[in-house]
């Protein structure tokens, strides 16, 4: 199947999903990678508060390149997931339902996924100049000291997926 | 004895940066557009028509080919009949690297300290820099550069060397399998077999710097490897990797030391010669 979709997903947009469906996503997501999740964990570790909001959130996993004079998007497209999955099912039980990446994902987040009926959609590395097409805006909101690790606010428009892992935990 | 200035290579150094971020070398192209033709699954057929498209907009918009813009590693064989003048040799490479990665708009990925700051340089040096000297006197520069998604796929065993072949087929298979899905595929695949561990893990990395033809036991890896199946991007199709090279050097008589390095579908690489 193909879903044309607009970010956020509710449940039932969710749980339509099968794995393998292609996904044109249009919407806003939070930008972000290693070194802004493992941020968001010491934060949620210590009670204190986030400098975005997560909840019912969608994540893309992103390292841009810096646009040049004039545009609005340089390079885009996603980096490796799984060095992710250490953070991400705490992220999923603070409210992310949504997530964009390339490759393959741990048991533990397949089964976050599967508890909270979240969705991970994967779209192909080594293609940015075709992928920032379908990008408006990338925008850093939060740790710009990290510099291209930063929380960027981005919004995709028909941005290209497919179904990577599905709310059942069905797993390409 | 000839007298090249080191300021020379810097500018070699920074042209091949900029141009190969942009603009991949027509072998590889030509190899991927081939391959296109063998996939049959849907998804792997859409995939390589974005790959195309995206391979053509780097090269027009000038775009980076990914937002990876990589860990840049230099291969130089110097004429031992070549005396180099001028700013010392490393810091003239890292001078050209510098160059390319702060007017271009890449990204910038290489951070300091690796287990403490992780600052990054904020100009993507330093690069990795591998020197050989060679009779003659003119200089080879090579170039490849790679980001880390498919670097992070870098595998080494120590065979014991009573070891076959089939073992170190099943070695690589059991590599692109558990690591290929993350690095990009369909893939490049370099091996290095022989020498000391180090020795081999350099050659796995040369073996990716020139598309030779492949021999027999090369294009039946390849075979096995695509019958994995893990097709274009990991999503599933005939075309899991494009392309195998194996490199072998002598080694000792107790081991057999194996290195797999594995390239995304974009491969940058670059020469020229001085």
């Amino acid at each position: 199947m193909t879903y044309y979709l607009s970010l956020p997903l509710d449940e039932e947009e969710r749980i339509k999903l099968k794995v393998g469906d292609e996904v044109f996503v249009s919407g806003n997501v939070y930008g972000m990678r290693d070194q802004a999740h493992r941020r968001l964990a010491e934060l949620i570790s210590e009670g204190r508060e986030l400098p975005v909001d997560i909840c019912n959130g969608s994540i893309f996993y992103v390292g841009p390149t810096e646009p040049k004079p004039g545009e609005k998007v340089g390079s885009i497209g996603p980096t490796t997931s799984s060095r992710m999955d250490p953070f991400t099912p705490l992220l999923i039980s603070k409210g992310v339902r949504v997530l964009i990446g390339k490759g393959k994902r741990s048991k533990e987040v397949i089964n976050a996924i599967k508890l909270y009926k979240s969705v991970y959609l994967v779209t192909p590395g080594g293609i940015s100049p075709y992928l920032r097409q379908f990008v408006l805006y990338v925008k850093p909101i939060a740790f710009l000291d990290l510099g291209p690790e930063a929380i960027y606010d981005i919004k995709l428009e028909k941005f290209p997926t497919f179904v990577g892992i599905d709310t059942g935990g069905n797993s390409l | 004895m000839r007298k090249i200035n080191t300021l020379d290579i810097a500018g070699i150094i920074e042209d091949l940066c900029k141009r190969v971020n942009y603009k991949l070398d027509e072998t590889v192209i030509s190899t991927i557009e081939e391959a296109s033709r063998r996939e049959s699954s849907p998804i792997g057929k859409r995939v390589f028509s974005q790959m195309l498209t995206s391979y053509q907009l780097a090269e027009e918009e000038k775009t980076p080919l990914c937002q990876d813009t990589g860990m840049v590693s230099v291969f130089l064989e110097i004429g031992q009949e070549v005396f180099l003048k001028g700013i010392p040799l490393e810091e003239a490479i890292n001078t050209g690297v510098r160059r390319a990665y702060t007017g271009s708009f890449f990204r910038n990925s290489i951070v300091d300290d690796p287990i403490g700051t992780r600052r990054n340089t904020l100009d993507n040096t330093p690069c990795i820099i591998n020197t050989r000297l060679i009779s003659g006197d003119k200089i080879n520069v090579k170039l490849l550069i790679k980001g880390f998604g498919s670097e992070n796929a870098t595998a080494l065993k120590m065979f014991s060397p009573t070891s076959s072949k089939n073992d170190i087929e099943e070695f690589i298979l059991d590599t692109v399998r558990e690591r290929g899905p993350n690095a990009c595929p369909p893939l490049f695949i370099g091996v290095g077999i022989g020498g000391t561990a180090d020795y081999a893990v350099k050659l796995s990395k040369e073996a990716l710097l020139n598309l030779e033809p492949m021999d027999e036991w090369e294009l039946s890896i390849l075979d096995k490897i695509n019958s994995l199946r893990i097709g274009p991007a990991g999503l599933g199709g005939d075309v899991t990797a494009l392309y195998v090279n194996l490199k072998t050097f002598p080694t000792h008589i107790a081991g057999l030391p194996v290195a797999i390095n594995i390239n995304c579908h974009i491969l940058r690489t670059g020469s020229a010669t001085i």
